[in-house]
């Protein structure tokens, strides 16, 4: 690899990352946010919203949840947000590849999103 | 409900800071303190600690991206190996023994530590071959970083691609067969295997960790697994600590963040290897 080509992938690569993790940022700065607005009202009025121990489990109980600001179903929406981040993560990488024109590398990018996108479905309909 | 919520924000930075820095999970933090301190039951510790891994993964790398600490590509690259890993791991529960993995992985960790004992008494942290590696030119997985303890930006190499990439494959199928973050192989199979620095092969386990958790956390999370009023508070810690720990690693020289590393990989090796052999303790 010449000198110059080397430094014309740094330079790229240093672009690629910034984006992704601006993006990065953007995402768990938002789940931050939720989740410590979940904390602080189960903190502060000492409800779930629930009862007992019930927590909401199904995105439609967490969104309904929410709306009717109860503290456990904000605290689950928080936390499903950060368990996307990761996946947000790969998805901005192969754009952020795709306008860097590095083609193989929005190739593996796409692979690994696929695999990983199976991975949910089996983890969601297997147990 | 006070009490709990402070502890478990403090814990959670203190696991934060340490995930950060050694680019691991917090499981291994977070697990014993939550059922031997707490008392909880082991579902909702693992619950926990696979919220923990993702929170300290991306807690992590917005700084690591930022300061261009870490390799975007071989994480990529690796990330294929390591979510079949995890999928061919959750398909074969029940088929496959976990004892001949704990062994496996166990001698694997006791050998790695070994070899980061004797990069540390060699005191090199980058060796430069005349030769570039093939694979890893064609793959332009080759990278430097901007190391703040030296002040000064290295170049490095990568080597052993297969090797590397079959370690991850193994990394994968250990974090769906076993439930564990694996972070501890994931540095393993750059530093040991592709005779990355310690301090890019840390950052970008820290990236890939929160990846492959990301598939089994969706399973965790809606099974019950998650108690919001102990998870919630922790990875807001976490964020907080590993945002603090991506800035003093990068500090730190990569000779201390190796005395720390190497009895923390001995210790997991061997309780992995009493595991296969069926010792308890």
């Amino acid at each position: 690899m010449s000198e110059k080509e080397k430094t014309t992938t740094a330079a790229e690569m240093v672009q690629v990352e910034t984006i992704i993790g601006r993006i990065l940022q953007v995402g768990v700065v938002l789940s931050a946010i939720v989740m410590g607005i979940g904390l602080v009202l189960l903190l502060a009025t000492g409800d779930s919203g629930y009862a007992g121990d019930t927590v909401p489990l199904t995105m439609g109980a967490i969104l309904l949840g929410s709306w009717q600001l109860k503290s456990y179903a904000i605290m689950m929406l928080g936390t499903y947000c950060l368990i996307l981040t990761p996946v947000l993560r790969v998805v901005v990488s192969i754009y952020a590849f795709y306008k860097e024109r590095d083609r193989l590398y929005v190739m593996i990018t796409t692979l690994v999103l696929i695999i990983l996108l199976i991975a949910l479905l089996i983890g969601l309909t297997g147990k | 409900m006070i009490q709990t919520a402070l502890i478990m924000i403090g814990v959670g930075i203190f696991a934060g800071i340490a995930g950060a820095i050694l680019g691991i999970g917090g499981g291994m933090i977070i697990t014993p303190i939550l059922t031997l301190e707490m008392g909880l039951n082991i579902k909702y510790a693992i619950g926990a600690s696979i919220i923990a891994v993702i929170a300290t993964s991306s807690g992590s790398t917005i700084a690591y991206l930022r300061d261009n600490v870490l390799n975007l590509r071989v994480a990529m690259f690796l990330e294929i190996a390591t979510t079949i890993g995890a999928i061919v791991g959750a398909l074969l529960t029940g088929v496959l023994d976990p004892k001949y993995l704990y062994l496996l992985f166990g001698c694997l960790l006791v050998f790695s530590g070994w070899n980061m004992y004797r990069k540390l008494r060699r005191g090199q942290e980058v060796l430069q071959r005349v030769e570039p590696d093939k694979i890893a030119s064609k793959l332009k997985l080759n990278g430097s970083y901007y190391d703040k303890a030296e002040m000064k930006t290295i170049d490095y190499q990568v080597e052993n691609v297969p090797a590397g990439f079959s370690v991850m494959f193994g990394a994968g199928v250990a974090s769906g067969l076993l439930g564990i973050g694996s972070g501890a192989f994931k540095v393993m199979a750059m530093d040991t295997f592709m005779k990355m620095p310690l301090k890019p092969s840390s950052s970008t386990s820290n990236l890939m960790m929160g990846v492959t958790a990301a598939a089994s956390a969706t399973v965790y999370f809606f099974n019950g697994s998650i108690l919001p009023g102990v998870a919630v508070p922790m990875a807001l810690g976490i964020l907080g600590g590993a945002v603090i720990g991506s800035r003093i690693m990068q500090v730190l020289p990569a000779r201390w963040i190796r005395v720390v590393f190497i009895p923390i990989i001995l210790y997991i090796g061997i309780e992995m290897l009493m595991k296969g052999l069926g010792v308890h303790f």
